[in-house]
């Protein structure tokens, strides 16, 4: 056997055990300490990424940087890792997500500052164990574990209505996984009567190859969606969202958009389409249908919101409704072309989607928490002219806000043009459905950015506004790089996944019955 | 046949606590409050002695010995060694407690002691005649220490005046009910006694095995037999008096029969069930689940109403013996160690989450209403995050020890075919999550309350490493839980 440095862990276990020495400092004296701390930990982690990428060959779908030891020998259960097409892109993701929260702390947190970066290094590390768990119960601890320093985060440091956000967000979520736990208990009880070697009963990617009656499969993918649909969210079991976005703080906010809700998507990547595959076929037409729904309803939801944070959060079950509809338009065009080369664009667009939605959604959240910081409020009609004192700050806004609508050459278009095309193919009527977010979303986001940036100065209050300072703007430099890359050349990322897609799309085209 | 010598040596640990108990309780008599200590120390030592007979005796099963009255195998030398550990802790977080509320004697320990003495016999019982002998003598001393003289001088106002009344209460009906229980205990077995002709739990078990058709007698002796099994873990519609006992008695005390009872009665049930009435399983299976899912549900739906932390503590116990309940009639192959390993990691909670509010309790103050929580995390950084372990632990949240217990049931149950109990029981700990969440949320989210009754204390630096201990082990087991398991499954090994 040979010896693999162990880059995954680190992913995982860096950031926990440097947050858990941040809570070990004092609270008094020791701030600044405290965030440089953070910030070289969050630094490392993003540094960590290059390794990854440039070590991962992106030429076959088998699961890369493979760690594998028991844990709970007696039942099976391993710490075994590993990452795909799908994951690595999402680990560089969150890693970068965590050093923009980090640095956006630096100006707007000031109470318990070595609490709310410990539990944000903690944040990133399950996360990442997430996304590298090739254990369905190691998955399911961090899946579960992840919920507690997000509990936190908005009970601590949240809103007016924090805490009814937060209980809310506590048992959606929980209430949406512990049925998640049945479904892999059940998966690996099916995993041990085949008599699957004992390293084998728990892994996800032995799961995928499980034979299951359909009756079986229609249980599990339901079991599954309802995990899942709650994370990513899906209409209409979205209601969670805008309340915790709303009373989230803004490095909360930012991580709730960006990684968690791409949570949801990786678990149909990972369990629903590859494990239940007929199921999934059978029940296609309705996940599509939900989707619409997101795209086009939420839309119509989003123009009427007076809270920025709620817009954007509204505007956020919309667009997760294109990864949904993109994973499921799958079925719809294996069934109309029979071509997989060309099914594939479903799923890429989902992806892109995930990826691009995580520079996007972050950037407007800390937009408005740049504003909050400043004015305390985010109301539209509070504003009115930033652009006259805070002409950097609106520049930059702008462009964020044409990459929300998916203006061509930011990073929105591509993961919605991917989809639409994709729709294209399998329903014409679907794509114009889909399409009409194009309309609806400039509504709503131009709208806001009319009332919030331009005109003339609202209020004395945002007369006096400052522009950005250094941090803020290099945030926004970071972000703004990050989106016109994805937008202009999204090729590296489509090549990095290419070979899991076309697996996973193999795994769909066969039937387990 | 005569006794040999041999026999003696099986009951070593048993004999070691009975003398010790008795020298204690003579020992104190000549103590004044200052040298009280010895009566602490002594008691320590007598259970580490203990674990220390028992831990010999480990893996020598199984054997019979008293006319196959007592029995030694690995689940009931495993169960010992538990309930020993336990008591330590329980002890060492009572010591304070005891001192700072006037009721520093020694009877607490001796009563303990002996409680615990009962236990022992109960979880070796191989016959009826052993296992009620057990049951009496570990719940007798019960009933005295939940009335346990309570001198509340300063506390709340009124209910100072109260709270002596309220610790008898809870021991008249702790007493009551514990008496009913008994007797219909005694009821069934003397029905189980008129069939078979045996108090011998292994003569029994053969009759229930040869015979094709089971007599209607023996199926009411069943049911009675599990009406007291019930009335001792609280099992819905046998709940009662958990709520009011746990309430009205002293905390110290409190903490102590949430623990180790519950470890006995795991022996009890497996004496019982398992090595009694294997061959009836299909009949009492079906009476579980029902009290099981009664239990989950009464449990955690009426902790949400609880302004107590300790009468809501009480519930949840409801609750999770509803869940321990599942893993029992989950079966042979991995259902009895699944409730081992969940029986042993709730005590490890319930110690826990009494032993903080023992720890924040000082002179004079119970520190026992959810309100009195308020803003800990600022007044008591460690203790609140170990709380939060606590809950979190008991809500079922992974990585910590609660979760895989919860698992380890669930996987059991669905492993034995009950994948729609399995369902219910995850959403009722959905239901479960609210209430332990808005502890954590009081003790998070709110600020501290302005003024709390008489100088407050802060907890002493021995008490928060007591709790952090506690706290961080409930951690541990969450994040290397093979081993407890492990042990379970090798205690079921014949």
């Amino acid at each position: 056997m040979t010896l693999i440095f162990p880059l995954l862990s680190l992913f995982i276990w860096l950031p926990i055990i440097g947050g858990i020495g941040l809570l070990t400092l004092k609270n008094k004296n020791q701030e600044s300490l405290s965030r440089g701390l953070a910030l070289i930990i969050a630094l490392i982690s993003l540094g960590l990424c290059i390794p990854l990428i440039v070590g991962f060959d992106s030429g076959t779908a088998a699961m890369q940087w493979r760690e594998q030891m028991p844990w709970i020998a007696s039942l099976g259960i391993h710490y075994a890792l590993g990452v795909d097409g799908f994951s690595v892109p999402l680990i560089v993701l969150t890693c970068f997500m965590t050093l923009l929260v980090v640095l956006a702390s630096m100006v707007s947190v000031k109470d318990r500052i070595q609490q709310y970066l410990a539990a944000f290094l903690i944040m990133q590390g399950l996360m990442c164990g997430a996304f590298v768990a090739l254990d369905a119960i190691l998955f399911y601890t961090f899946w579960e574990a992840m919920l507690v320093p997000m509990f936190l985060i908005i009970g601590m440091w949240g809103g007016k209505n924090r805490i009814y956000a937060t209980i809310k967000f506590f048992l959606y979520t929980f209430l949406g996984s512990v049925l998640l736990l049945i479904a892999i208990i059940y998966l690996n009880i099916t995993a041990r009567k085949m008599g699957l070697a004992y390293d084998q009963v728990f892994n996800i990617l032995a799961f995928h190859n499980l034979p299951l009656s359909l009756i079986e499969q229609k249980w599990l993918f339901i079991a599954f969606l309802i995990a899942f649909a709650v994370k990513i969210p899906m209409f209409p079991v979205h209601t969670w969202l805008p309340d915790a976005h709303v009373e989230a703080p803004t490095g909360g906010s930012v991580i709730l958009a960006a990684i968690l809700l791409k949570m949801g998507g990786y678990g149909f990547l990972r369990f629903i389409l590859p494990i239940t595959p007929d199921a999934s076929f059978t029940f296609a037409t309705g996940i599509i249908g939900l989707s619409l729904i997101a795209i086009v309803y939420i839309a119509l939801v989003t123009l009427v919101q007076t809270d920025m944070k709620k817009l954007i959060a509204y505007s956020s079950i919309s667009h997760m409704g294109f990864v949904t509809l993109g994973l499921f338009i799958v079925f719809g065009i294996l069934l109309s072309s029979k071509d997989p080369s060309s099914a594939v664009i479903g799923i890429d667009g989902a992806m892109v989607q995930m990826i691009s939605h995580g520079f996007v959604s972050a950037a407007l959240f800390l937009c408005v928490g740049v504003l909050y910081d400043r004015m305390h409020s985010r109301q539209i009609k509070d504003f009115g002219g930033v652009v006259n004192t805070m002409p950097a700050f609106a520049a930059f806004f702008m462009l964020f806000a044409l990459a929300n609508v998916g203006l061509p050459g930011t990073s929105g278009f591509v993961g919605e043009f991917l989809v639409i095309l994709g729709a294209f193919k399998a329903q014409f009527w679907l794509a114009v459905l889909a399409g009409t977010t194009l309309i609806l979303g400039a509504s709503y986001t131009l709208w806001m950015v009319k009332r919030v940036v331009f005109g003339a100065v609202g209020s004395v209050a945002v007369g006096s506004l400052k522009d950005l300072n250094p941090i803020e703007i290099m945030m926004f430099v970071l972000l703004g790089l990050a989106i016109l890359w994805l937008g202009l050349w999204p090729a590296p990322l489509l090549e990095l996944m290419h070979a899991s897609s076309n697996h996973l799309i193999e795994q769909l085209m066969q039937s387990k019955l | 046949m005569s006794l040999s010598s041999h026999e003696f040596y099986l009951v070593v640990p048993e004999i070691w606590i009975a003398a010790m108990a008795s020298l204690i309780l003579i020992v104190d008599l000549y103590l004044t409050e200052k040298t009280r200590w010895i009566t602490y120390f002594l008691s320590q030592i007598t259970l580490i002695g203990a674990f220390y007979f028992t831990w010999v005796l480990w893996g020598q099963g199984p054997k019979t010995a008293f006319y196959e009255t007592f029995i030694l195998d690995n689940i009931g030398t495993l169960l010992k060694m538990v309930i020993f550990v336990f008591g330590f802790f329980v002890f060492m977080y009572s010591r304070k407690y005891l001192e700072e509320h006037n009721s520093n004697r020694g009877e607490y320990f001796v009563l303990c002691l002996f409680s615990i003495l009962g236990m022992m016999v109960l979880v070796s019982a191989r016959s009826f005649l052993t296992l009620y002998l057990g049951l009496e003598l570990f719940a007798l001393p019960l009933y005295a220490l939940v009335a346990f003289v309570r001198v509340e001088t300063l506390s709340r106002g009124l209910s100072q005046v109260l709270s002596h009344e309220t610790g008898a209460e809870a021991a008249m009906k702790y007493f009551i009910m514990g008496a009913m229980a008994s007797g219909m205990l005694l009821y069934g077995v003397s029905l189980l006694y008129g069939v078979t002709g045996s108090f011998g739990i292994a003569e029994i078990s053969s009759f229930l095995t040869q015979e094709t058709e089971v007599p209607l007698a023996v199926l009411f002796g069943l049911m009675f037999i599990l009406v007291g099994l019930a009335f001792k873990f609280g099992a819905v519609p046998f709940h009662m008096w958990i709520p009011d006992v746990y309430q009205g008695a002293p905390t110290a005390v409190t903490l102590f029969i949430s623990t180790l009872p519950k470890l006995a009665g795991f022996g009890m049930a497996i004496r019982i069930l398992l090595d009694t009435f294997h061959a009836l399983s299909p009949h009492w299976q079906e009476l579980m689940i029902i009290m099981a899912i009664l239990s989950m549900a009464v449990g955690n739906i009426a902790a949400i109403a609880q302004s107590n932390l300790k009468r809501m503590l009480a519930y949840s116990t409801i609750a999770h013996m509803g869940f321990l309940f599942l893993g029992l009639l989950a079966g042979p192959e991995s259902g009895y160690a699944a409730a081992l390993v969940y029986v042993i990691i709730y005590a490890l909670m319930a110690l826990g989450a009494f032993g903080i509010i023992i720890a924040l309790s000082y002179r004079g103050f119970e520190f026992e209403n959810i309100e009195d929580f308020k803003g800990l995390a600022k007044r008591e950084p460690w203790i609140a995050l170990m709380m939060m372990f606590i809950l979190l632990s008991l809500t079922g949240i992974p990585p910590f020890a609660g979760f895989y217990a919860k698992f380890l049931v669930l996987n059991a149950l669905i492993h034995a075919g009950y994948v729609w109990l399995a369902a219910v029981a995850v959403l009722f700990s959905v239901i479960g999550a609210y209430y332990y969440l808005r502890v954590i949320k009081v003790m998070f989210f709110d600020e501290p309350k302005e003024t709390l009754p008489l100088q407050y204390q802060k907890v002493s630096k021995s008490g928060v490493a007591l709790v952090a201990v506690n706290g961080f082990s409930v951690l541990l087991l969450g994040i290397f839980p093979a081993f407890i398991f492990d042990l379970a499954v090798s205690a079921f090994v014949r």
